[in-house]
């Protein structure tokens, strides 16, 4: 016999069709069919929802945050990647 | 018996299972054995009460006396409620509980998917609304029974207690007399004799998964559908009807 | 590992707190923040839980279905917030259930209003338009509160409890405007909730300690005294719309200062509630901790079960 806690699990939600799932929360759940269930419940009582996704949560692997300025920062400077960055004579459309 | 009456009386039959069994699993709010599972069980109980609302209003339309769906709820006498005993038992514990709904959940479902094709459109549209639910609520309490039989040894123990003891009130879900055979001929109601054998086949199924067994001797008891109740409905009553007895004729 | 120093740390910490960006769950923190935040966070959701009981106590005993379905659905958001809340303590590394044993213990504190009795329909009512309301007032600043996680679940929480507040100002109104016997209840009601609700605010400024640094920290945004006094100024306007009298004889409006001065507040009846010495500190902390004793075969049975099925799993 177990006496230990239900898993923590993240929990996505797709508001409507032709939108991606969104994370919202959290919860506990035994099992995975459980923590939809309960991911219903929870998540979308005003119909908040039209599909679920639950992962426990220790299976996600994040990034570091220490190492956000490595990371993230060299693209920055990379302006030529936008549109915005380059000129387009006046007069010129659908471009 | 008028068609009137019989139709009437089978709407209140509908609505008296809904509003009791909402009004037991309401008493858990607050109390459940986990956060989760408090909200899931508050979901159960406002579904529930949402039907009763449906059912009395369509109840209160066919007997057309002025009354209110609150009279109905609130204002009657112990026999003249006529909800299954199955759904006035006490909640005990979570596996009564779980158990005492996955019983009435079959059985709840099989009327509704055949109340979809009532003759009355009212009734159908309600049947529709309320089977999307009860499936859920199967749903959540098959799993549930399955989890508890096949869970631990003590789990197992309670909720096999919890099946001997209610199943003496599960033939009164077939029970049937003239209110029945009333609306049965006009297609107003349905034939619940004949899904007897699928809700047994669907109940032994689950309980067979969650390693339960279905007690082999047990009397049955009836009663409900005539307004004789159990001890317990007493109790049920005056606490529900406490506001309205105390301060009669008032809007709240 | 970072190699900057604590001086250094804390100072980009605090330049992002006043550049508004907000702190995630795995940024570097201060201790002390992150230590008032678990505090602060942990309390609040214990508050949400508790708070379902002097409510859910009227639940069977509703007046009527409406009454009845609108109070399960307040009460279940109640349980909702809690869980949501429970979630941003958990992404600061604070075990839920750990928590809540620090509750049933009596180590965390929750909001003294849930120790007062509700012993009325009419309670279901002051609550909605008191308590809920005294709870927008010191909610909505918290939306923009620094820390992610909380500031998100707070924006959840106000968007829900929108409707609390209204519904229970609705069954005070219908109250106060209906029999004399009702419109009694009403004014019992508002006389015993009134006092308790100005005391949800917390201590006056000058006894709040740690207030300035949770506002530096902008995981508070206004203070004690001023949440106060703001709840105050809008409710007596409302309580006259219906009629109903506040019970404060000092209760005055001051020209000078666009406010409402108002009586003293009794602060050792507050400490004594806080201390446990209210009238169902005990029951409240009972009925939770019963909840959770008599909820364990039921989470064990579900743990032995899932750990069944994914054996099978791997059998097969």
């Amino acid at each position: 016999m177990s006496s230990k806690e239900w898993p923590l699990w993240e929990v996505f939600i797709r508001s409507k069709q032709g939108l991606s799932h969104k994370h919202v929360g959290s919860l506990r759940a035994a099992d995975a069919q459980m923590a939809i269930d309960n991911a219903r419940d929870v998540y979308t009582r005003r119909s908040e929802g039209i599909s679920i996704w639950v992962i426990e949560s220790k299976l996600v692997t994040a990034s570091d945050p220490d190492e956000s300025a490595e990371f993230f920062e060299p693209s920055e400077s990379k302006i030529y990647r936008h549109p915005t960055f380059y000129n387009v004579p006046d007069g010129i459309s659908h471009m | 018996m008028t068609t009137q009456e019989a139709f009437y009386n089978y709407i209140v039959r509908l609505g008296d299972d809904s509003l009791i069994l909402g009004q037991r699993i309401s008493e858990w709010c607050g109390h459940g054995p986990i956060l989760e599972e408090d909200i899931a069980l508050t979901n159960i109980a406002l579904d529930l009460i949402g039907q009763t609302n449906n059912l009395y209003e369509l109840a209160v339309s066919i007997e057309n006396k002025g009354k209110n769906i609150d009279q109905l709820a609130f204002l009657r006498l112990e026999k003249e409620y006529s909800n299954l005993l199955l759904v006035e038992q006490p909640n005990v514990d979570f596996g009564y509980t779980i158990v005492r709904q996955f019983f009435f959940d079959v059985y709840r479902k099989l009327v509704f998917e055949s109340l979809c094709n009532s003759t009355d459109e009212r009734l159908a549209g309600i049947a529709e609304k309320s089977l999307k639910e009860t499936k859920y609520h199967l749903k959540h309490s098959s799993e549930w029974v399955i989890r508890l039989g096949d869970g631990t040894e003590e789990s197992h123990r309670r909720v096999q207690e919890a099946v001997n003891t209610l199943w003496k009130f599960t033939d009164e879900l077939f029970y049937q007399d003239e209110v029945d055979q009333n609306v049965i001929e006009l297609g107003l109601g349905v034939d619940n004799s004949i899904f007897k054998a699928t809700w047994n086949t669907h109940v032994e199924q689950v309980l067979t998964e969650a390693t339960l067994t279905i007690p082999t001797n047990s009397w049955q008891h009836t009663g409900g559908r005539k307004g004789i109740h159990t001890e317990h409905f007493g109790y049920l009553l005056s606490e529900m009807q406490y506001m309205q007895r105390a301060y009669p004729n008032m809007e709240w | 590992m970072s190699t900057k120093n604590i001086e250094e740390l804390e100072r980009e910490f605090q330049a992002k707190i006043d550049a508004d960006i907000k702190i995630e769950p795995n940024d570097w923190m201060p201790e002390g923040y992150r230590k008032t935040l678990m505090r602060q966070i942990s309390q609040h959701a214990h508050s949400e839980i508790v708070g379902m009981l002097p409510e859910g106590n009227w639940i069977t005993r509703a007046p009527s279905l409406k009454r009845k379905a609108v109070l399960l659905a307040k009460v279940q958001d109640e349980a909702g917030h809690g869980l949501y809340l429970y979630s941003a303590a958990e992404t600061l590394g604070l075990d839920r259930e750990k928590s809540i044993d620090d509750l049933h213990s009596g180590k965390a504190k929750y909001s003294s209003i849930f120790n007062y009795p509700t012993l009325t329909w009419a309670d279901m009512g002051t609550i909605g338009w008191l308590v809920d309301g005294a709870a927008i007032m010191n909610q909505v600043p918290l939306c923009r509160c620094s820390y992610g996680p909380y500031a998100r679940a707070m924006v959840r929480v106000c968007k829900e409890e929108s409707f609390h507040q209204r519904q229970g100002f609705e069954i005070v109104s219908l109250l106060a405007n209906g029999t004399p016997e009702q419109k009694q209840m009403a004014q019992d009601s508002l006389n015993r909730f009134w006092w308790p609700a100005l005391m949800m605010f917390g201590p006056n400024d000058d006894n709040s300690p740690n207030s300035a640094q949770s506002i530096k920290w902008k995981i508070k945004r206004s203070s004690n005294d001023e949440l106060r006094q703001q709840f105050i100024d809008v409710t007596v306007a409302q309580a006259e719309m219906v009629g109903l009298t506040i019970p404060d004889k000092d209760l005055k409006w001051n020209e000078a200062r666009g406010s409402y001065d108002f009586g003293t507040i009794n602060w050792e009846e507050f400490n004594q509630v806080i201390q446990g010495n209210g009238p169902c500190n005990k029951e409240r902390i009972d009925a939770r901790r019963n909840a959770k004793e008599n909820g364990a075969w039921v989470r064990e049975a579900a743990n032995a079960f899932a750990e069944k099925r994914k054996k099978k799993e791997l059998t097969h």
